[in-house]
């Protein structure tokens, strides 16, 4: 038996109820919290796989293409610079309908053909000369709407003048589904090709390789620069003024927006210096910059990490500072100075903002072969593919997605695998 | 020559100069005890002579690279006849492209004329003497240097004591270089916004309901004065940033709350790293989920209750930007909460309290300093973020306190300043210099206060 003033153990035990009642509302609130965030992440990579995985797979028509001497080679010798390459895909798309005469209904049948057929039929006779003459079964990419019919994204049973394909376009299209001669096959462009027009076309290659330049610049300058700026933070700075300003300044640079870099690169590296626009030296540069405080952050802590004895003990065999510093604490300290490093380095490779400024937005067909030819970088190519209105285009946007995101999970794997693995406890 | 070729070759001379000063150094040692005669270790020896072999021909690639340019250039316009001469600066700058595209073999725009063709030959000219004498010039200091360097070693000189003071050089200059970094972005946006300001009063662009950054092409064009009133970007900002904010604060300290004092520490060991994927996930594929999965969804639901919705809402935008915040609150108040003592805690429970009220009661109260300061960094991320809003929020500069129709940001009016052709004297191009000034300035205003909160309050309790 309790003893106490009965009146206000009541009180507390009819509150009792009250008060449970409450406690379960705001754990459920906690719990709905936490799940929001779950359900997002869930609903996101739902939505861009359900959306991108299509785009993996490209629709071919398979056609008998003919070599024709008259065409190619009028004067005996293989003439590419007269040669019409597309008008040898025509005509074998054409031998398939012969009851198609009319000049529009030409015209239609020949939209149903991507413009890289010709591009194709010109590779492999510059590859092989020998087909000149004969006939040859090729694959050659379909019409970007073709593909998405085959794919379920346009729907036919809206009227004619709302979808991009005609009646006659959709019964001829069937007709190849039909005899086998539409196939679906690996979509090979997405991956070797640069940007293009053409949905069907256009590829990310060219966006990778500005990505990996860009990448290769902000490693070699922003890790050792920033390893180097936290080893005199952490090791060699007195506690004075200057110390103090700079650990403030990299604190509030770490918080800066990307876009504010964008706009340093532009006046200083652009407009100061005199670097081409759009070249990857310069995103590069203003990559290195945006990531140095991430950098140095995660330096920091890994120096701070290194156990004071071994400096004591390397100090009393009679290392000078520096080789206590370099001989000692750096390389103990490297693995983590690394974790650090790639983390900053997946944030770069995600960053769009600032290269939007510095004319990285550009439509550029050509995979550059140098630091200072005009690129974009894997995140701009999905912003200007997401403005492009073509359904074929979102479909590449959310597998360019895919691939952006599979980039960085790699990133962060190796940055995590590696902390596990040389994590000491000392 | 390549630069990249050239340097390549100086590090090979380093690397031979390295050898070299190691190996007299032992040469040089003499006594009884060879090795010990040394002031230094044989190594250092080398070090020396491959700094002096190294650096001052790196300065002289370095200074060339930055200056040959503008002085080919500068000659060439000299040697322009006078008709050139006389050109504004705009026109010279054409005439001075298209000579260098002849130059280089790439497309002229216009027809080749005799001058633009002498030019690009003297140019072609100036280039190569200009290459020829950087190769001879580096290679020549790379030479005289690692000599130099070489001769002066001796058993006395000093040399850990010479590198160890270029090292602890360039340990400072790497550590300056963040404030190098804070003062090239105060000074690009700075000049550029003061230029701003000389065509544009300042308290037009302060106070300004008006947002139209056109300015004429022809002086009699209708709509030619542009107006450049900052309030409208300012308010749509806002409007933004809020609806991201009561998307993200509630849910980020209540996942924070749930994590840190409710689930098990299984559930908390997969959900964590789960919320900071999405930290991690790029803010482009945020915006494009925003545009194409959310602003649709968001129109839907909204013209079916009767509401008319811009389909780039700021919602749309607000919601995606929210979720995108939600792990940077949650991180920022979970650091908080668990700074709280646990005696705080224990000590409430024991007196009978349930868990929410020791939560509501005690430690919310006691965290609240710091949630504060996190939520400043998470307002000033928010405004600060560029892509969502590019991609999911309109360019009409509306001023509305209405969630559901278009309106722009500062960041959205940065980008679309600047992408594309541009001209550095059109106060449209400078306005957005001007915007970048403003939000440099407010962001870096919330930072200093946040980061200032969350410190002070994590050293109260440690």
């Amino acid at each position: 038996m309790v003893s106490g003033n009965p009146s206000s153990r009541a009180r507390v035990e009819a509150g009792l109820g009250k008060r449970r009642r409450r406690e379960i509302i705001f754990r459920s609130f906690g719990l709905a919290a936490t799940l929001v965030g779950i359900f997002f992440l869930v609903a996101f990579f739902w939505t861009l796989i359900a959306k991108g995985a299509s785009a993996f797979a490209q629709t071919f028509v398979q056609l008998d293409i003919e070599f024709a001497e008259e065409a190619l080679a009028p004067g005996g010798e293989l003439d590419l610079e007269f040669a019409d390459f597309d008008s040898i895909a025509r005509t074998a798309l054409r031998t398939k309908f012969p009851e198609v005469t009319s000049r529009n209904d030409r015209r239609e049948l020949n939209r149903l053909i991507s413009v890289g057929a010709g591009y194709q039929i010109r590779e492999s006779i510059i590859q092989n000369p020998e087909l000149l003459g004969k006939t040859v079964a090729m694959q050659v990419p379909a019409a970007a709407n073709v593909d998405m019919l085959i794919k379920g994204n346009i729907d036919r049973n809206v009227p004619a003048d709302q979808r991009p394909l005609s009646d006659q376009q959709i019964h001829w299209i069937d007709a190849l589904v039909a005899d086998g001669s539409l196939v679906k096959k690996f979509n090979k462009a997405l991956f070797v090709n640069g940007d293009s027009r053409e949905p069907e076309l256009a590829g990310i290659r060219g966006a990778l390789m500005g990505s990996f330049y860009m990448l290769v610049i902000t490693i070699a300058l922003a890790f050792p620069i920033g390893a180097a700026a936290a080893v005199y933070l952490e090791e060699f700075a007195t506690k004075n003024r200057w110390a103090d300003l700079i650990e403030v300044n990299i604190n509030n640079l770490a918080a800066v927006p990307s876009i504010v870099f964008g706009l340093l690169g532009l006046a200083v590296f652009i407009n100061w210096i005199g670097i081409p626009r759009s070249a990857p030296l310069v995103g590069g540069l203003v990559l290195s910059l945006l990531t140095l405080p991430v950098i140095i952050i995660a330096a920091r802590a890994a120096i701070k990490a290194v156990p004071p004895s071994i400096r004591e003990a390397a100090f009393g065999l009679g290392a000078s500072k520096m080789q206590v510093m370099f001989h000692h604490v750096l390389p103990l300290a490297l693995p983590g100075m690394l974790t650090g490093a790639i983390i900053g380095m997946s944030r770069a490779l995600g960053e769009s903002a600032p290269l939007l400024m510095i004319g990285m937005v550009a439509f550029i067909v050509d995979v550059p072969a140098s630091i200072s030819d005009p690129a974009t970088a894997l995140p701009v190519q999905i912003y200007l593919w997401a403005d492009s209105p073509e359904r074929a285009f979102a479909e590449r946007t959310s597998a360019a997605i895919i691939i952006l995101l599979g980039f960085l999970l790699l990133m962060n794997l190796a940055a995590v695998i590696m902390r596990r693995k040389v994590e000491r406890r000392w | 020559m390549q630069i990249t070729t050239l340097t390549l070759i100086l590090f090979a001379i380093a690397a031979s100069a390295f050898y070299f000063g190691r190996e007299r150094s032992l040469a040089v040692a003499t006594g009884p005890k060879k090795l010990l005669s040394l002031h230094s270790l044989p190594g250092y020896y080398g070090y020396y002579t491959a700094i002096w072999a190294l650096l001052p021909a790196l300065a002289i690639i370095l200074t060339w690279i930055l200056l040959e340019p503008k002085v080919i250039v500068a000659l060439i316009v000299k040697g322009l006849p006078g008709a050139a001469q006389s050109m504004s600066p705009g026109e010279l700058n054409l005439l001075v492209n298209n000579i260098q595209n002849l130059a280089s073999g790439d497309v002229v725009a216009v027809e080749i004329d005799a001058v633009i063709r002498e030019a690009s030959l003297r140019y072609q000219d100036l280039s190569s003497v200009s290459r020829q004498m950087l190769v001879t010039l580096t290679l020549g200091v790379a030479a005289f240097g690692s000599v130099f360097g070489w001769r002066r070693i001796t058993p006395d000189f000093r040399a850990r004591n010479r590198v160890e003071s270029v090292v602890s050089a360039f340990l400072i200059a790497a550590s300056s270089i963040a404030i190098l970094t804070t003062i090239g972005i105060v000074m690009s946006v700075l000049f550029e916004a003061i230029r701003f300001f000389r065509e544009v009063p300042v308290t037009e662009f302060l106070f300004g309901l008006n947002w139209s950054p056109q300015t004429a092409i022809r002086a009699d064009q209708v709509g030619s004065s542009g107006s450049f009133g900052a309030v409208p970007l300012i308010t749509g900002t806002l409007l933004i940033t809020s609806i991201a904010m009561v998307v993200a604060v509630p849910v980020g300290i209540m996942t924070a709350i749930f994590l840190a004092e409710y689930s098990s520490s299984r559930i908390r060991s997969i959900t964590k790293p789960a919320l900071e994927i999405l930290a991690g996930i790029p803010t482009v594929v945020y915006g494009f989920f925003a545009a194409l999965t959310v602003a649709p969804i968001v129109r839907t639901a909204g013209e079916s209750m009767g509401f008319e919705v811009a389909s780039e809402s700021a919602l749309a935008a607000g919601l995606v930007m929210g979720i995108m915040i939600i792990p940077l609150v949650s991180s920022l108040s979970d650091d908080a909460i668990n700074a709280v003592p646990s005696a705080m805690r224990d000590g409430a429970l024991a007196l009978g309290s349930t868990r929410s009220e020791t939560v509501i009661k005690v430690l919310l109260p006691a965290a609240l300093p710091g949630i504060v300061g996190g939520v400043l960094l998470a307002i000033s991320r928010a405004i600060g973020e560029t892509m969502i809003v590019v991609m999911a929020a309109g360019l009409a500069a509306n001023l509305t306190a209405n969630p559901l129709e278009a309106v722009t940001t500062v960041t959205v009016q940065i980008v679309t300043l600047l992408v594309g052709d541009q001209e550095f004297d059109s106060a449209k191009t400078l306005a957005a210099f001007a915007l970048g000034l403003m939000l440099f300035l407010i962001t870096l205003g919330l930072n200093v206060l946040g980061l200032k909160v969350v410190r002070k309050y994590r050293e109260q309790y440690d």
